[in-house]
This record gives C-alpha cells, sequence and structure tokens, in this order.
C-alpha cells in the first residue's frame, strides 16, 4: 500500500472578499504519497496557491479534513501549527524571502532556532546544506550580493535543513531567468530522486512542470480529472 | 537572533534611523534641561533648615519691619538666635544679568544661624572688625575673581548712593546643596548711613532669620511670633524657611507649570515621531514577519523583534541625550549667571530621562508590534513593502 504523505478529504475554503464569501477551493479530496514530486497547475485564480498554503499549515480550510504526515492539521491551534510546521514544513517562495539582514548563514540556520540543537550542529548542518546547494563559498554573503538564483538556492538551503516531511514550493522559478530556474529545477529534482524528499509545487510555467512526476490540474477550485 | 536581528535592522535605513536617534536626543537634553530649569527655582527651598524661622511684614515682604522686634522675638521661649536680613539690591558694574548677584545686609550673628557656610575664623574675625567689610560666597568669588581684601564698589538702587565694601572672607559650602552665590555685609553700616541719609528707612529690617532649637515646634513658635505683634502698626507674618522660599517660588507658578508642562510635550512629540518611524517600519516588513511565522516562529518573536528595535533606537538616542545634558546645563549655567545659584542635573531628572526614553521606546513599538504579531501568513506573503 502506497504510503500517503499528504491526505485532503473534501476539502473546501473561501475567502471573504467585501463581505461576500468567494469560494476558492471546492471539496478537494487528494493523496500525495511519500516521496513525490508533484505540481500543482491551473491558471490564475483556480486556488492552486491556496491549496498548497493549507497543505502547508499556514491557512486552514473551512471545511473538510487535511491529514499531513498522518496529523489531522486542522485540529491545531496556532502555536500548534506554527510548531508543527517548524518540523515538518519546507518553504521555496518566489521572491525567495530571505532576510535582507541576514547572510546565507544565518538564512539558512534560521530555521534549526526553533530546534534547540547546539551551536556546533547547528553549523554543521548548515554547511552541509549550502555545500548541498552549490553555495559553500557563499556563506557570508548577503541576499543583495547574491543573484536571483544564488538567493533562490539559499531559500532551499533553508527548506531543507530541518529534514522536513514536506518541501512546499510557491512558483520557485517565477522571478528566474532560464538559465537559474533550470538549475533550481534541477536541484529539486535531486532533492526528490537522490534524497526522497516529498516536494509540493504550485506553477503555471509548463517547463517547470516537467520536472514533476505527477502534474494535478485546478481549474475554479475543483481538481481536474486526467 | 533575536538581538542579533533587532540591532541589524536598525540601521537598515540608516538615514531614517539617524534621524530618529536625533530627534530623539534633541528631546531628551531638552527634557533633561528644562527639568533642571524646574530644579534650579526649588534650589533655595532644598538648602532651608528646619530650624530656621523668616519674620516678615504681614502685609507684603517689600515692607519693612521695626529693628527693635529682634529682642522681643528672641524672648520667646524657643527661640535661640535672630539676625536681621536685608535685601540690598545694588548693581554691580552694570544691569546685565551676568553681574547680578544677591546682596544682603545682615546682623554680625547671621552666620551662627547658618552653619552650612563655613568661614575661616580669622576671616570672621576680620569681617567683624570691619564695618565695610563683605563676606563673598565662593561661587560669587570664582566668578568676578574677588580675593580677600579686594574693594567691591555697588551702586544702590533700593539705597541710592555708592557703596564701597572690603572683601573680608569668602565662606565655603558645606555640600553640593548649599548656594554660595551671595553677597552679606553689615546691617549696622547700612543703618548708620540711612541714618544720615534717609533717617525715617532708618532702623528697619526687611527679615528677621529665626533660629528654633526644636524644628517640631515650627508652627507653635510661628504664631507665638506673630501673637507678639498682633494689632501692632507693622504685623507679622511667620514661616518656615522652606515655606517662605517656596513662596518666592509659588510666585512664579504659572512659569515653572508651563516649562514643566513643556518639558512632557516634547516627550510627547517624539513619542509620535518614533511611533510613526516604527509604523512606517513594521508595514515594510509586513512579508518578512510572515515569512518569519510560515517558518515557525510565534508572534512574540516577531512582536520582539518590533519592540526591540523601538527600544533599542530610544536607548541609543537617551543615552546620548543624557551624556550631553551635563555639559549642556554646564554651558547654560555659565550663561545665566547667578540667575539659578544652584544649577545641577540631579539624579531623579537622570532617572526621569531614562524612564522617558524606554517608554517611549515600549510604546512607540507597542501597536506596530500588535499588527505585525498578528498578521496572516497568507495576507503578510503577499504584501510588498
Amino acid at each position: 500500500m502506497t504510503d500517503v504523505i499528504v491526505d485532503i478529504h473534501h476539502v473546501s475554503k473561501s475567502y471573504r472578499r467585501g463581505g461576500q464569501a468567494v469560494p476558492v477551493l471546492r471539496d478537494i479530496t487528494l493523496a500525495i504519497p511519500r516521496g513525490d514530486f508533484i505540481a500543482l497547475m491551473g491558471p490564475s485564480g483556480s486556488g492552486k496557491s491556496t491549496l498548497l498554503n493549507l497543505i502547508a499549515g499556514i491557512d486552514k480550510p473551512d471545511a473538510g479534513e487535511l491529514r499531513v504526515g498522518g496529523e489531522d492539521i486542522t485540529r491545531f491551534g496556532e502555536a500548534e501549527l506554527a510548531d508543527w510546521r517548524a518540523r515538518n514544513v519546507g518553504f521555496i517562495f518566489q521572491f525567495y524571502n530571505l532576510m535582507p539582514v541576514l547572510d546565507a548563514f544565518e538564512n539558512v540556520e534560521l530555521p534549526l532556532l526553533l530546534t534547540g540543537l547546539a551551536k556546533r550542529e547547528r553549523r554543521v548542518r548548515v554547511e552541509t546544506a549550502l555545500s548541498l546547494v552549490g553555495l559553500a563559498d557563499r556563506m557570508e554573503h548577503y541576499p543583495n550580493e547574491l543573484s536571483g538564483g544564488q538567493q533562490q538556492r539559499v531559500a532551499i538551503a533553508r527548506a531543507l535543513i530541518t529534514d522536513p516531511t514536506i518541501i512546499v514550493a510557491d512558483e520557485p522559478t517565477g522571478d528566474l531567468d532560464r538559465k537559474s530556474a533550470e538549475e533550481v529545477l534541477a536541484l529539486l529534482r535531486r532533492l526528490n530522486s537522490e534524497m526522497g524528499k516529498t516536494i509540493v509545487m504550485v506553477s503555471h510555467d509548463p517547463h517547470s512542470v516537467e520536472s514533476a512526476r505527477h502534474v494535478t490540474h485546478l481549474e475554479k477550485g475543483e481538481l481536474i480529472a486526467g | 537572533m533575536l538581538l542579533k536581528l533587532v540591532f541589524k535592522n536598525i540601521f537598515r535605513h540608516r538615514l531614517r534611523s539617524l534621524l530618529t536617534i536625533a530627534g530623539l536626543v534633541i528631546a531628551i537634553l531638552a527634557f533633561g534641561i528644562l527639568q533642571t530649569v524646574v530644579d534650579a527655582w526649588f534650589a533655595g527651598a532644598d538648602m532651608a533648615s528646619a530650624q530656621r524661622l523668616i519674620t516678615r511684614n504681614a502685609t507684603s515682604l517689600v515692607f519693612p519691619l521695626p529693628a527693635y522686634y529682634r529682642e522681643r522675638i528672641r524672648a520667646i521661649d524657643g527661640v535661640t538666635k535672630v539676625a536681621i536680613s536685608n535685601w540690598f539690591g545694588g548693581i554691580y558694574k552694570d544691569q546685565s544679568v551676568g553681574n547680578f548677584f544677591a546682596q544682603f545686609a545682615i546682623d554680625d550673628n547671621y552666620f551662627d544661624l547658618y552653619p552650612e557656610f563655613r568661614v575661616k575664623p580669622e576671616q570672621m574675625a576680620a569681617w567683624k572688625a570691619d564695618r565695610r567689610g563683605a563676606l563673598v560666597g565662593r561661587l560669587l568669588a570664582d566668578q568676578f575673581g574677588w580675593k580677600v581684601g579686594d574693594v567691591v564698589p555697588l551702586k544702590g538702587a533700593i539705597y541710592p548712593g555708592d557703596w564701597e565694601f572690603v572683601v573680608r572672607g569668602i565662606y565655603e559650602p558645606k555640600d553640593e546643596t548649599t548656594v554660595t552665590r551671595q553677597f552679606y555685609f553689615h546691617w549696622d553700616y547700612l543703618n548708620e548711613a540711612l541714618k544720615l541719609k534717609f533717617p525715617r528707612r532708618a532702623e528697619q529690617a526687611g527679615v528677621f532669620i529665626v533660629g528654633i532649637a526644636d524644628g517640631s515646634r515650627a508652627a507653635e513658635l510661628s504664631q507665638a511670633i506673630d501673637r507678639e505683634f498682633r494689632n501692632s502698626l507693622a504685623e507679622t507674618l511667620t514661616e518656615t524657611e522652606k515655606a517662605f522660599q517656596l513662596g518666592f517660588v509659588a510666585q512664579m507658578e504659572a512659569i515653572v507649570t508651563a516649562i514643566r508642562i513643556v518639558s512632557f510635550v516634547v516627550i510627547v512629540i517624539i513619542f509620535a515621531v518614533v511611533a510613526n518611524t516604527m509604523a512606517m517600519t513594521a508595514r515594510e516588513r509586513l512579508s518578512e514577519y510572515a515569512t518569519l511565522k510560515a517558518l515557525g516562529f510565534g508572534p512574540a518573536f516577531v512582536a520582539g523583534l518590533i519592540v526591540g528595535e523601538s527600544v533599542m533606537m530610544t536607548a541609543l538616542g537617551g543615552a546620548l541625550g543624557i551624556l550631553l545634558t551635563f555639559p549642556t546645563a554646564a554651558a547654560f549655567k555659565a550663561m545665566v549667571g547667578t540667575l539659578f545659584p544652584v544649577f545641577n542635573v540631579s539624579r531623579d531628572t537622570v532617572t526621569l530621562q531614562v524612564a522617558c526614553a524606554v517608554a517611549v521606546g515600549l510604546l512607540a513599538g507597542l501597536l506596530p508590534s500588535i499588527r505585525a504579531s498578528r498578521v496572516k501568513i497568507v495576507e503578510g506573503l503577499r504584501y510588498i513593502g
């Protein structure tokens, strides 16, 4: 039996706009196996980023059940959810979302500060992660001293550092040139194939989704079969 | 990491931070100087002794009392010493503020009532032996470069004429609360001259300084003295020296109150400036705070970043402002001459400055930190600062 890492049952979500509830996701049921690399595709407003946010635990559904790594995260309070995210989710954002006043080393180290690891152990892990993404020689560079592709690789290192259950990537190549985008996608493929990381990626770029093992389409808040 | 982020964020927008800190320096400095001015107004009252009463004309301080009251006051049980003190109000060189100082014509036993004025015995003896002799305070002597033996000419304003005095002694302070900017000479010298020139003004005292053995009997003895002269041509009003000094402050109460209010208004203004800076800063960094929350950092961490930055900024500005208060107060003191005989930045003032800086830091960061800590991650990540 396939080990399902993300188990979504009849999840719905709507947002309030000017006093009206606007449905964004309608009755989504989806199972993502452990070790999968799945791309969520769809036009703008299809709900793909919303679904990603729910899986990542940074938003809550209005209805339905959502289990990640066997835990029903819809039952968690804010503090529990924050703690859960720190241990289980690695984030890769479109615009990298690095702290501009911290260098590459310090940015990657950030999630480890919530783990209670000793300084020496943190150093080893950060150096390993930055080496993995090919930036061992850029540890003391600040984000404004790095290219877009390098910044995204720092973000990937940060996403990996706590060995999370899943990695969520929201348009990871959206702000990159073709070459940098290819480097980032290659890195993601490697994380998935060599390290067995489960990756859920949102993208509207058909070329990006070629790196994924599976592609799921959304349209107007519903999963499209096929 | 919290402290590291706070410290690194402070100078992220250098110009904005430096301007805010400069504003803080000026505000804390201004607050300190204004509070010191208020303190200086009360300095005379601080020097007051519980064992000294002041007896003056009940109608008004400008009216004198008969000099013979001295003996009747001295006869009251509980009174140890009585000395006359007349405000002379002469002009030294010119009427500029820098040349102004207090001058008093006093009885020979006046300094027995002021043990905080320390005079060398040989100087006191020399003063008592010279009817034109003057005893001057250390700070006053230093200000004008007077030495024992120097002649000091004064032009009379209240008592017309040219008056010359010889410095026979310089009195030193007992401690920092003791004012040493006064000029004292013999009441007898004044009185003898008045007998010749203005006889109707002779044998009159401005106030009596009354020494009492037991300070707890001040109210009782004050009433006893005033009862002695009730229904006479010159009724008296006797009060503690502190109350007498505070009476002068009360005349300027409106100004003192205004200065106090202005000093706190300055703090309110800088609070608004810092609050605006922090609000702008927090708004610009919403996506960073959302990212931190996404990574698992709690609302308290985010709030701590903002409040920490606010407090650190006010701490920097406040510390500089406090340091600059001292040389500024010294410069102010030099400018105003003897207008404020005591002009020291007190420990209470520094404590208030620290408290204001901390309060501004905490309060200015409060609302932005609450907003940022409550930001929904999804909305914050979408925010473009």
